[in-house]
């Protein structure tokens, strides 16, 4: 009860402090446009932003220990994050003026106009790319390597139940963890960028084609589609996977390529039905119907005039969709028939590691280990969708 | 004189592109009367709607007003507070669009609409508000005033949805209200409608108006006085007969100067040649719908057809028959003495490169995507085979023919372009193919005169070098006189008349086509008042075609 009272009385503090801003802000400034045409409702932004900043920073320097001497959790939790925001920016806008003074006059000109989150976005995706490419060379240890001690904790500081040879700790059977991380951007990253370019190729291309052939094919291909995605997809897959197992052994082929084309298959459909809604739009224009008197060809018409046109909106799919195979992917390794141990992935990495969240309270540096893995998908996902951003606010700023 | 309504002085406007403030309209007064009518004319991107919509205090989004003043009435309309503003629009200032199609709201009924600001300004009540509609319907000789307001958008045409729009501006009585380009998308013999309520009522309720269009002859009927703008700059302000007879500056001389290009006759036909393109008795349909009933004419080498008639007349529907999209259900088309098959997929190569077309939009006929040398050397590639330096040099060529420079353009995309560089492309891109004959469907409807006239002329050259035959499709009369050789008038899918260029300027002809050329507004500001004078106010426009 106290709780909520306190609550009461905080916003309602706030929204006293909002209208006494605005007034004192008109009559300060003799009546200004700003503070005028001001709705409250603003006002009141304004000053539970203000709120909100100065509490964040009251909070940011209170004491990492209790008075009983246990780790204050969320003190410490609060200031990796925000040490972890300042970096960001810090590393986005030193790559963005490195860009800016290096390459080429095009190169040069993309980073002028390039917002800091872009280039935060583009930075993230190379360091993933570069770790996922070259994890050999990177990684100190091999991913299915065990060592003596486990449950290491982060940090590599003795004192702290770390190990310096483990800068990240070891995991439950004693795997040393950043060498299991780096190899599994190898491993999730690229099996789900693999999956979702599959799904693309497959959407797009059906879409496209029953948007320019319309009549009986477009019905035949969108009552598939239909029926397809009526069918809950996590449970379809694991039904797939289940028999799919099965071939694997029996011919020998293994399970990650029947698991990449099943989830590219169940996921084409949502790429199709996009495809085909922005094709439809398209397939009226002027210009196309040019290019059919012309006696243009289908491969012609769907590659060449429509998909450039496509682009914006599949993209900005494709920014989502890869997040979404990369959750079915982790999903699927959790129920056992995703990516097969010992092999590395974050998705497996998490829920190996899950039960440590509950020492979060007394001993925050165990309760990090899971949380490597899941903010290294959260990282990439959050990466991706700026940069699709970016790439779709720069595509339509040139169709206007 | 009382203090002028409107009082605008050294505005100027500034919108942003690229990250950066672009002066739209730099340092321009002016000056409005109560009961009187200012028309605004300049070509696309002079700021003519911004400047409109500057005098009610708005400017759209990405646009800011950096210096100036604006008055209504003695209010401040800048420094003007929201609830000041949101007492006036509506009110006593109204705004008429230019396409009432796309303003309306689909989903409620036109009444609907229409009572919605009176009754939220307090003017009035709904039934109050419904009666004084009606009132307005009639006033503005809409057909069933009574039940027409309880139709939706969609039920009505076009002609009087944009007088639904003036009526619903009139709801309130405002001082002021602004028209930017009300009759633009619709055909001349609903334009004159549309033009005459507009005044009339205009006239009855001493409002004060701004009138916004890149028409002069509409603006000779509708203003009092005429201010020309020219890339955001006052060009000359005059009374509208001194700024017909007397314009000062070289600019407005050349807008009154469009209108005179005309071709020299040819010779007339060798009547036993065989024409390039031959139609024979065609009808068509859209599904169940019949478009086109028994349509034939013939179209001679080097040779331009017009044809003419308003929207729904089947000017459109016969090109898609020609070019095979909409294969006919009757009749056949000649190529050269050869009977072409009826859809385009049965036709080959060198069939389908015969007959080009160039598109009214040509925002939506080049592919945004592809630049300008990619767009220009598909159908050299497709169809010559060429390949490397000869493409290159053909795409060169090409461009040069259009006049545009060829190593400025080649790799920009169609946004970068005018819209009358981009509709050159769009005829370079027809040129690629090297055919016999063009099908130019309403070209130079979408562009400014100015702009228009030079397309006209550029095709009107390449005929005469290449020797092309044209089927020229437009509702524009004057374009006709321009460039066309023979004229087909089309209503209701059928040709109503068919003659020689001479003849069809010239009287007898037939009642629809008399009735098409006098739609035509002149240049004379007199001419609407003698029309109606002439021939009553229930014989013009739609209410005449319906009578046929």
């Amino acid at each position: 009860m106290s709780t909520l009272l306190w609550l009461v009385t905080v916003l309602g503090g706030i929204a006293v402090a909002g209208w006494v801003f605005r007034f004192a802000g008109q009559t300060v400034t003799g009546n200004a446009p700003r503070f005028r045409d001001m709705p409250y409702g603003v006002a009141f932004g304004y000053v539970l932003g203000v709120s909100i900043l100065a509490w964040a920073i009251w909070y940011y320097f209170q004491p990492v220990t209790t008075e009983q001497g246990l780790p204050n959790a969320g003190v410490m939790f609060f200031r990796w994050g925000v040490q972890g925001l300042i970096i960001a920016m810090i590393a986005a806008y030193v790559f963005r003026f490195l860009g800016r003074l290096i390459g080429t006059a095009n190169s040069k000109k993309l980073f002028r106009a390039m917002p800091l989150t872009a280039a935060f976005g583009i930075l993230t995706i190379i360091i993933y790319a570069i770790f996922a490419i070259f994890a050999d060379a990177i990684a100190p240890y091999g991913q299915e390597q065990i060592f003596e001690q486990a449950n290491v904790l982060p940090g590599g500081d003795p004192a702290l139940g770390g190990d310096p040879a483990h800068p990240l700790g070891t995991d439950q059977i004693g795997r040393d963890i950043l060498s299991r991380l780096i190899y599994g951007a190898q491993n999730t990253v690229g099996i789900a960028f693999a999956t979702t370019c599959l799904a693309f190729a497959l959407g797009a291309t059906f879409g496209l084609l029953a948007a320019v052939l319309g009549g009986w094919l477009d019905q035949l291909l969108s009552r598939a589609v239909d029926v397809l995605m009526a069918i809950p997809s996590l449970i379809f897959a694991l039904l797939l996977m289940t028999i799919a197992s099965v071939w694997a052994s029996e011919w020998g082929i293994p399970l990650t390529i029947f698991m990449v084309v099943i989830i590219a298959v169940i996921d084409s459909t949502r790429v199709f039905r996009l495809a085909r809604a922005v094709g439809v739009n398209i397939v009226v224009m002027d210009y196309i119907e040019a290019a059919k008197l012309r006696g243009e060809g289908m491969g012609h018409l769907i590659f060449r005039e429509i998909l450039p046109n496509a682009t914006a909106p599949l993209l900005a799919e494709f920014g989502l969709r890869f997040c979404f195979v990369f959750l079915t992917i982790a999903a699927l390794s959790f129920l056992g028939v995703g990516i097969q141990p010992p092999l590395a992935d974050w998705g497996t990495m998490v829920r190996d590691l899950a039960p440590f969240i509950n020492f979060a309270a007394f001993a925050p540096l165990a309760a990090v280990t899971p949380l490597l893995a899941a903010g290294a998908i959260a990282l990439l996902t959050v990466a991706v969708n700026f940069v699709v951003d970016w790439m779709l606010h720069r595509s339509s700023g040139l169709k206007e | 004189m009382s203090d002028p309504l409107v009082k605008i002085r050294g505005l100027k406007l500034e919108g942003r592109s690229d990250e950066m403030w672009m002066p739209i309209i730099n340092g321009v007064d002016l000056t409005l009367n109560r009961g009187e009518v200012l028309g605004l004319i300049g070509e696309s991107g002079a700021g003519k709607s911004t400047l409109g919509l500057a005098a009610m205090g708005y400017t759209r989004d990405g646009v800011r007003i950096s210096e100036g003043s604006v008055e209504f009435d003695g209010i401040d309309l800048l420094t003007a507070s929201a609830a000041v503003k949101r007492g006036l629009l509506g009110k006593r200032i109204a705004y008429v669009a230019q396409s009432a199609a796309a303003s309306f709201n689909p989903a409620h009924k036109i009444i609907d609409q229409h009572t919605e600001a009176p009754t939220q300004h307090g003017v009035m009540g709904r039934n109050e508000s419904v009666d004084d509609g009606i009132t307005l319907y009639n006033k503005l000789r809409l057909p069933n005033p009574e039940t027409i307001g309880f139709r939706y958008p969609h039920q009505v045409s076009g002609g009087q949805l944009q007088r639904a729009m003036t009526a619903m501006a009139m709801s309130c009585r405002p001082d002021l209200i602004i028209f930017d380009e009300p009759t633009t998308a619709l055909d001349v013999t609903t334009q004159i409608e549309v033009l005459a309520s507009i005044r009339e009522i205009v006239e009855e309720y001493d409002t004060a108006a701004i009138y916004i269009t890149h028409d002069l002859a509409v603006v000779a009927q509708m203003a009092d006085n005429i201010k020309v703008l020219l890339k955001g700059d006052e060009v000359e302000t005059a009374d509208t007969r001194t700024m017909l007879s007397k314009p000062q500056e070289e600019y407005t001389k050349s807008l009154w100067a469009v209108r005179s290009f005309e071709r020299p006759a040819k010779p007339a036909i060798n009547t036993g040649a065989t024409p390039v393109v031959s139609i024979q008795n065609v009808d068509a349909a859209y599904g169940t719908v019949k478009v086109l009933e028994d349509v034939s004419f013939d179209i001679h080498e080097g040779r331009t057809v017009a044809v003419v008639g308003e929207s729904g007349s089947g000017k459109s529907t016969t090109a898609r028959c020609i070019t095979g999209l909409l294969p006919p259900t009757k009749g056949q088309i000649l190529f050269d003495g050869q009977v072409l098959p009826a859809s385009y997929k049965a036709r080959d190569k060198f069939q389908l490169r015969q007959a080009q077309m160039i598109y009214q939009m040509a925002d939506t006929a080049l592919n945004p995507r592809m630049s300008i040398g990619k767009i220009i050397e598909r159908p050299v590639q497709f169809y010559m085979g060429l390949s490397g330096k000869a493409l290159r040099q053909r795409v060169d060529e090409l461009l040069e023919q259009i006049e545009l420079e060829p190593d400025k353009y080649f790799n920009r995309l169609p946004s970068e372009l005018s819209g009358g560089q981009k509709q050159r492309i769009g005829i370079a891109r027809a040129l690629a193919a090297e055919p016999k004959f063009i099908i130019c469907d309403e070209v130079t409807s979408a562009l400014d005169q100015l702009v228009a006239e030079g397309i006209l002329r550029l095709l009107a050259d390449l005929q005469d070098k290449l020797s092309l035959s044209y089927m020229f499709i437009t509702h524009d009369l004057a374009t006709v006189r321009a460039i066309s050789d023979e004229v087909v008038v089309m209503k209701d899918g059928r040709v109503i008349e068919q003659s020689a260029k001479a003849e069809m300027f010239q009287p007898p002809h037939h009642a629809y086509t008399d009735l098409l050329l006098s739609s035509v507004p002149e240049m004379d500001p007199d001419w609407l008042t003698n029309l109606l004078n002439e021939r009553g106010v229930d014989n013009i426009g739609d209410a005449a075609v319906d009578k046929m």
